[in-house]
């Protein structure tokens, strides 16, 4: 890759995060992923230009997820509604995070707007890596074609899902929907460094299914409250111990 | 896609995909001075955020629908444990895990398939 502070113009350092996103490890990841929910939807039901339109506006693969697979089992729009804003709780502190690195005196609130809305765990890892080296002037235009780099490959991914679950055989098909539960898992324990994050994914994995064997009301909700409090409850105790 | 009722699925996907995720990064946005990220609420809404795609993870495995329903759960099981165990195994690499668990699954499919 290029210097990057070697940028000449806005439009050279949008291009540069493009290329940074195009080259990145994160690109298997996020097609694999994106290959995964694209199956999903097929499977539920859905069309590809919803499933494309919730990679533009959601933009980020958990809450399409539970989104697709809550409204695809025919959950009430209130319940889905309630597992995805539980599970988009994260953003916040990755956008308070993110956006003191691309402040800069003569920006207005309105131009940290997009890079607001492109936060995602994709993103917030190669910005918080590359951006502090970019000068101050670069960086956004920067972060934004990083994101639009990204954002692009999903959309792109997520059709060749959809289209590949519909022309598949059952067996093969079935391998694309295995995508998502087993590379979510993987993605999730390796983010989970801290004791506190392992025993929520634990917790949620038991907790999740048995209520959901009982047709309890809001699983989702339930697990994710139930889970992880109980699980910073543990964390705090150990904590106060030591 | 029953509990759609009536309503578009495109406002469906703003009512209850977008507007339930952007809110937390708008309020990112307005709130953005001063938050530490080791903070005990940050800590405690990671939890519930990992419990919640933890529990979705293991719905999709158990109570599988469509295509992947028609792997036999035992195998489905196996395939993600496995996968797991190379994950730990191979330097936590998610790629080598992924490939694994895929793997097994297509190998117990092709044989156990209903």
């Amino acid at each position: 890759m290029a210097e990057p502070s070697t940028f000449s113009s806005a439009r050279a350092a949008f291009l540069g995060g493009v290329r940074s996103a195009l080259t990145s490890v994160f690109l298997l990841v996020l097609g694999g992923t994106y290959i995964g929910i694209g199956a999903l939807a097929h499977d539920f039901g859905f069309s590809a230009w919803w499933l494309a339109l919730s990679t533009v506006l959601v933009w980020a693969a958990p809450a399409q997820v539970i989104l697709l697979s809550a409204l695809g089992a025919g959950s009430a729009l209130f319940e889905a509604a309630i597992a995805v804003t539980l599970s988009a709780i994260r953003l916040f502190p990755m956008v308070v995070a993110l956006l003191p690195l691309l402040r800069d005196e003569k920006r207005r609130l309105s131009h940290l707007l997009l890079p607001t809305h492109f936060t995602s765990v994709s993103m917030w890892v190669e910005s918080l890596r590359l951006l502090p080296a970019l000068p101050r002037e670069w960086r956004l235009a920067f972060c934004n074609g990083l994101s639009v780099g990204y954002l692009s490959t999903a959309v792109a991914f997520g059709f060749v899902g959809f289209y590949l679950a519909a022309g598949l055989p059952t067996l093969l098909a079935g391998a694309l929907l295995f995508l998502t539960p087993m590379s979510f898992l993987l993605s999730t324990a390796r983010g989970a460094r801290a004791m506190v994050d392992r025993g929520a994914l634990l917790l949620g994995l038991v907790i999740g299914p048995v209520l959901a064997w009982y047709h309890v009301e809001l699983d989702l909700m339930w697990t994710g409250i139930v889970g992880g409090t109980l699980a910073y409850a543990v964390h705090r105790m150990r904590e106060a111990a030591s | 896609m029953s509990a759609l009722g009536d309503l578009s699925p495109y406002l469906v996907l703003i009512l209850v995909g977008f507007l339930p995720n952007e809110v937390w990064r708008l309020l990112g946005l307005v709130l953005a001075r001063g938050l530490n990220e080791d903070s005990e609420w940050v800590v405690w809404s990671r939890a519930v955020a990992t419990a919640i795609l933890a529990g979705v993870i293991a719905k999709l495995v158990l109570f599988s629908a469509g295509a992947l329903a028609a792997i036999p759960l035992a195998v489905r099981i196996g395939a993600t444990g496995a996968g797991f165990v190379a994950f730990l195994a191979i330097r936590r690499s998610i790629f080598a895990g992924v490939l694994v668990g895929e793997a097994v699954l297509l190998l117990g499919g092709f044989f156990f398939a209903r």
